[in-house]
């Protein structure tokens, strides 16, 4: 059955309080999901107290200043700081998003943050993805034709052509979405979850495609693709405001189209 | 990766052979498409079925006999146990598929739900058939 309880040795225990500077004005808790491979011990929460006339307007701020300022072994992925590299995705106040586009005016009371959810945990708020980028490989997201592309130019699409790709090619594979999907928690090894399938959809919508059949016969599984059960936690968890629910849902039309 | 001792017994092999795995079913939408299909036939046949039972509340056998031989009301409650039993199924195989993760186990409780429904399904037109021929 799938597991509902946490195993024994992931029960989250309570951490260090590192109290805010005497005299600060703002003070809010950031409570952050802390686990050391290390160690050996159970992950707990570590409570912070940052100073928000000091800190910059994101959780990413907090994050960075911590690090920095209170406590260097906190460890999580970050680049862009501006939504583009999809690093710094996390599960924040309860929604997994990405810290660098989340205000903390946003939260009311304490900031709680934990890694993006049912992933397995490197250390404290970094997930282990090499399933995921594995499955966003086995899709094969690059263009595949036989016709050779033109010799001086690019190949040839329409307007209308390539308006269709518009709210697909913004994903920044965060895995916000897959993350957040009950279906792919309880069968993530053989379901492709939401942000692979909508990569998937994007080729399949590519005019200059030209494998969309071989496409399709490769996603056409009652686990890859028919675990999808439209729950919708993916399009509203995507921080890029995309809709990988409606390119699932295209995908199963385009599958009883083909049919006859 | 609920099943982290099946994880680690393939831990050599590659993400990308673990995740392409057997293949592709090359199958599903079949199961899916008649979901849907099932459900709209459904909503009419059993609201069909709902008024004609509660016009039949305190019915006499001979009247109840009397509305099941009628041909349109027989051929209606056949299709309709069809129907139904063959979307409790589906249904079912969905929660089955979705939470059950042992191989043979997943495959055991398919059977038993199709053996099941099947049966009830015969047992309920066997009932309606006699009702109306009798």
């Amino acid at each position: 059955m799938a597991t509902f309880t946490l195993p024994k040795n992931s029960t989250i225990g309570q951490g260090q309080v590192f109290k805010a500077e005497p005299g600060a004005k703002d003070v809010r808790a950031f409570k952050i999901y802390r686990w050391d491979p290390d160690t050996g011990d159970n992950p707990r929460t570590d409570t912070y107290e940052l100073d928000l006339a000091q800190t910059g307007p994101m959780v990413l701020d907090a994050l960075i200043k911590i690090k920095n300022e209170v406590d260097s072994t906190l460890t999580f992925r970050r680049s862009c700081r501006e939504g583009i590299c999809g690093s710094c995705a996390m599960n924040i106040d309860g929604l997994n998003t990405l810290a660098c586009l989340k205000p903390i005016e946003d939260v009311k009371g304490d900031v709680r943050i934990s890694p993006l959810p049912h992933m397995p945990v490197m250390k404290d708020l970094v997930p282990d993805l090499s399933q995921i980028y594995a499955q966003y490989r086995s899709i094969e997201p690059w263009l595949k034709a036989d016709t050779p592309a033109p010799p001086d130019e690019e190949r040839r699409q329409s307007k209308e052509e390539r308006a269709k790709l518009d709210g697909m090619w913004e994903c920044i594979l965060c895995f916000c979405c897959s993350t957040s999907c009950p279906s792919y928690w309880w069968n993530g090894d053989r379901y492709l979850g939401p942000a692979v399938l909508l990569a998937a959809y994007r080729w399949i919508a590519d005019s200059r495609d030209e494998y969309t059949g071989e496409r399709l016969d490769n996603l056409e599984d009652p686990f890859r693709l028919y675990r999808c059960h439209t729950i919708m936690n993916c399009t509203r968890a995507c921080p890029k405001g995309l809709n990988p629910a409606e390119a699932i849902g295209k995908i199963k039309t385009l599958m009883v189209e083909r049919q006859g | 990766m609920n099943e982290m001792s099946k994880t680690n017994a393939a831990v050599m092999r590659t993400p990308l052979g673990r995740v392409r795995g057997l293949g592709s079913a090359k199958s599903g939408t079949h199961h899916w498409w008649m979901q849907r299909v099932t459900s709209i036939a459904l909503l009419p046949l059993t609201l069909w079925f709902v008024v004609s039972m509660l016009s039949l509340a305190g019915a006499s056998f001979a009247q109840t006999r009397a509305f099941l031989a009628w041909p349109v009301n027989a051929v209606l409650m056949l299709a309709l146990i069809g129907l139904t039993f063959h979307h409790i199924a589906a249904g079912l195989q969905v929660v089955v598929e979705d939470y059950v993760r042992k191989d043979m186990q997943r495959i055991a409780a398919l059977l038993v739900i199709k053996g099941g429904c099947w049966l009830m399904a015969l047992v309920c037109a066997f009932a309606v058939l006699r009702v109306a021929f009798t």
